[in-house]
């Protein structure tokens, strides 16, 4: 399945911040978003993961296909790892759960953790967690919001080719990221899609 | 010309503020005239005696807190179905003045009540549920006052002021059903055949017609003062953007 | 939805999941009205069901930022957002999880508060009734101010706010049942009434929440 997106702009507290941004993701490809902090690449992502309204402009083909990953990695501490990928999984309606949980827990070298309750791990490993998640969710397009932030070099390794596998079998990912991740796909600077100041118009648009 | 002409803010804010001294003054003069009528020129009541007069302060008021609430609501609706900022700030507006006639009606109420019923305060239907009233304006004022982004605000408050006004209904059947109460029934209206005399009906119509006004022009001025609060919170934010 | 459903339940009945604090609130309220208006036992029993109401709308009241706050702080509804449930199931979930947690326990353990408050025979069955009928619509109402107030950082405060002026009509109807009972009068009106309020707020209220809770992860 494609994402299309088309001629999209997006706000943040009612003030669109980026305007005209255009892409399509295949499966296989990953698209990795680059722009300095405050570009709008967490609005932007919010926004394709269907989180927040468009401003203008239409996305195609990410109704019930996008797995979302953002700062916050949803984990309850009384949960033990497990438990907190099994729900996951239950939520998002994937067969085998307990499959789909064993082999995300090996995707991340989480199989140690695995009894251990999420309150317990350090910062690096609930981010593994958090990322793990992405895999039982069974969805084809991951959107990810600075998945790296926390993990350390082999970590970082170590993703990068969980997100390849995911790639080879047909999936695709939405990336903002600041480092390298060495993946197949294009990169989209979002500096040039920055929103330029409008004339205040007349009608509704004076409040913005 | 299309009524949804005065949703553009400026339009909004030009055309109140060209009505805006006409509807202060006609306030002004009906509220005076219809409250000096009713107090100095109407005959004592045969049995509440002299007290009977802060009718004239008390029907229009409570007439009042009720159809602000309902403008409320109309605003409400119009903002969820249109999205016109103007609607959104004009429930806004309107919230603290229905709050204040829901005092005036409740202090009124009690200063009459004192004499005629022997208490300031009874748990009476009629009094309970402007009580409870008051307390949804509450509810909708801080709720405002709470969020800080303007869009969230109004859709939240909107959604808000949609289902307390279903709760406010059965608030009051419940407070009916729950004690059935001293107050007496309506002073005035259509289908009755006996209504109060004329002597006070008249004057008391000029202070609906008053408070009517007194409300609009409240309503109108306090509008003009949230749009410009509101755009100048916007310039602000855009200069943060640019800056 | 039924593992939406068994986490919160498994995340309430753990450690620090505020499972029992409702529970106690109610229990301190109640043990604290003879202090207030005197041991006279005629006088408790006249006022037993309405103090009874009281704690119980009170104790749920007390335990409602937790029910969506909670998953708000640590992102979890962003990501329920995104996954094929819709917004309005989980709400209802939620509403569920609080009734099950809160409110059920509550209405178990007032026939034992009643007895403290000599609170009459005939009365007991009514109140157990009442507060079953009635606080389903606590929960569902609790969860829609808690919808309301999710992205707030003070939002307690306003939560009870803008919670208790719509828990009036449930309150009337509730403790007019519980007391009529207590008394022997006949009950089915606001019994009916009651019934009603709670299955109205549970058909129409998770669309007015999923819709603010949509606003609010906007």
């Amino acid at each position: 399945m494609t994402l299309t997106v088309t001629d999209l702009s997006v706000t943040r507290g009612a003030l669109p911040v980026l305007s005209g941004v255009s892409f399509a993701i295949v499966p296989g490809e990953a698209l990795i978003l680059r722009g300095p902090n405050g570009i709008g690449k967490t609005t932007l992502l919010r926004t394709v993961a269907g989180l927040q309204p468009a401003y203008a402009g239409s996305i195609a083909g990410a109704e019930d296909q996008i797995a979302y990953a953002a700062h916050a990695d949803g984990l309850k501490p009384t949960l033990s790892t497990r438990e907190n990928l099994k729900f996951w999984a239950q939520i998002f309606g994937v067969k085998d759960v307990t499959h789909r949980v064993s082999e995300a827990l090996a995707d991340f070298d989480l199989e140690t953790l695995a009894d251990r309750p999420a309150a317990n791990l350090s910062a690096g490993q609930k981010r593994r967690l958090g990322l793990a998640r992405l895999g039982v969710t069974g969805r084809p397009i991951w959107i990810m919001d600075e998945p790296t932030v926390s993990l350390d070099t082999s970590s970082v390794q170590r993703f990068a080719e969980v997100v390849q596998n995911h790639l080879q079998s047909g999936g695709s990912a939405m990336i903002a990221t600041h480092i390298d991740l060495g993946l197949s796909g294009t990169e989209l600077d979002l500096t040039s899609y920055k929103t330029a100041p409008q004339q205040l118009d007349d009608f509704d648009g004076a409040f913005l | 010309m299309s009524f949804w002409e005065y949703a553009n803010p400026r339009k909004f804010l030009t055309t109140s503020e060209r009505v805006l001294p006409l509807v202060w003054g006609l306030a002004a003069i009906t509220t005076l005239v219809g409250l000096v009528w009713g107090f100095f020129f109407t005959p004592d009541d045969f049995r509440m005696g002299s007290t009977v007069k802060i009718i004239f302060l008390h029907v229009p008021s409570a007439l009042m807190a009720i159809n602000a609430w309902f403008m409320m609501l109309l605003a409400s609706i119009i903002w969820i179905v249109r999205r016109h900022h103007v609607s959104a700030l004009a429930a806004k507006a309107a919230a603290p003045v229905g709050a204040i006639m829901t005092v005036i009606a409740l202090v009124t109420g009690a200063i009459w009540g004192q004499p005629m019923w022997g208490t300031w305060w009874e748990w009476d239907p009629r009094l309970t549920s402007f009580l409870v009233l008051f307390l949804f304006y509450l509810g909708y004022i801080a709720l405002w006052e709470a969020i800080e982004d303007p869009d969230t605000a109004a859709d939240l408050t909107s959604i808000l002021c949609l289902v307390g006004s279903v709760f406010a209904v059965l608030s009051r059947y419940a407070v009916l059903f729950w004690n059935q109460g001293l107050h007496q029934g309506a002073s005035l209206s259509l289908d009755k055949e006996e209504n109060i005399a004329d002597v006070f009906s008249n004057p008391l119509y000029v202070c609906m017609v008053g408070f009517a006004l007194l409300f609009l022009a409240l309503v109108l001025y306090r509008t003009g003062t949230e749009i410009r609060l509101r755009r100048m919170k916007a310039l602000i934010a855009r200069e943060r953007l640019e800056g | 939805m039924i593992a939406l459903l068994y986490r919160d339940l498994q995340l309430a009945f753990r450690a620090g999941g505020g499972f029992g604090l409702g529970l106690a609130f109610f229990l301190i309220v109640v043990v604290l009205v003879p202090f207030a208006v005197g041991p006279q036992s005629e006088l408790l029993a006249r006022i037993a069901p309405g103090v009874l109401w009281i704690g119980a709308l009170l104790a749920c009241l007390l335990s409602l930022d937790r029910v969506l706050a909670l998953d708000w702080e640590d992102g979890s509804l962003d990501l329920l957002a995104t996954a094929p449930l819709p917004l309005e199931a989980i709400v209802t979930m939620k509403s569920c999880a609080h009734w099950i947690t809160t409110a059920l326990p509550l209405v178990v353990i007032s026939p034992l508060l009643g007895v403290l408050l000599h609170l009459p025979g005939g009365g007991y069955l009514w109140l157990v009734i009442s507060l079953l009928l009635g606080t389903p619509a606590l929960s569902v109402i609790g969860t829609f101010g808690a919808a309301l107030t999710v992205g707030l950082k003070r939002g307690g405060l306003l939560l009870s706010l803008l919670v208790l002026p719509l828990y009036v009509p449930t309150l009337i109807f509730g403790a007019e049942v519980a007391r009529r009972g207590a008394a022997g009068l006949a009950v089915e009106t606001p019994l009916l009434m009651l019934a009603g309020i709670s299955a109205a707020s549970l058909a129409v209220l998770p669309f007015a929440s999923a819709a603010v809770l949509r606003i609010n992860l906007r």
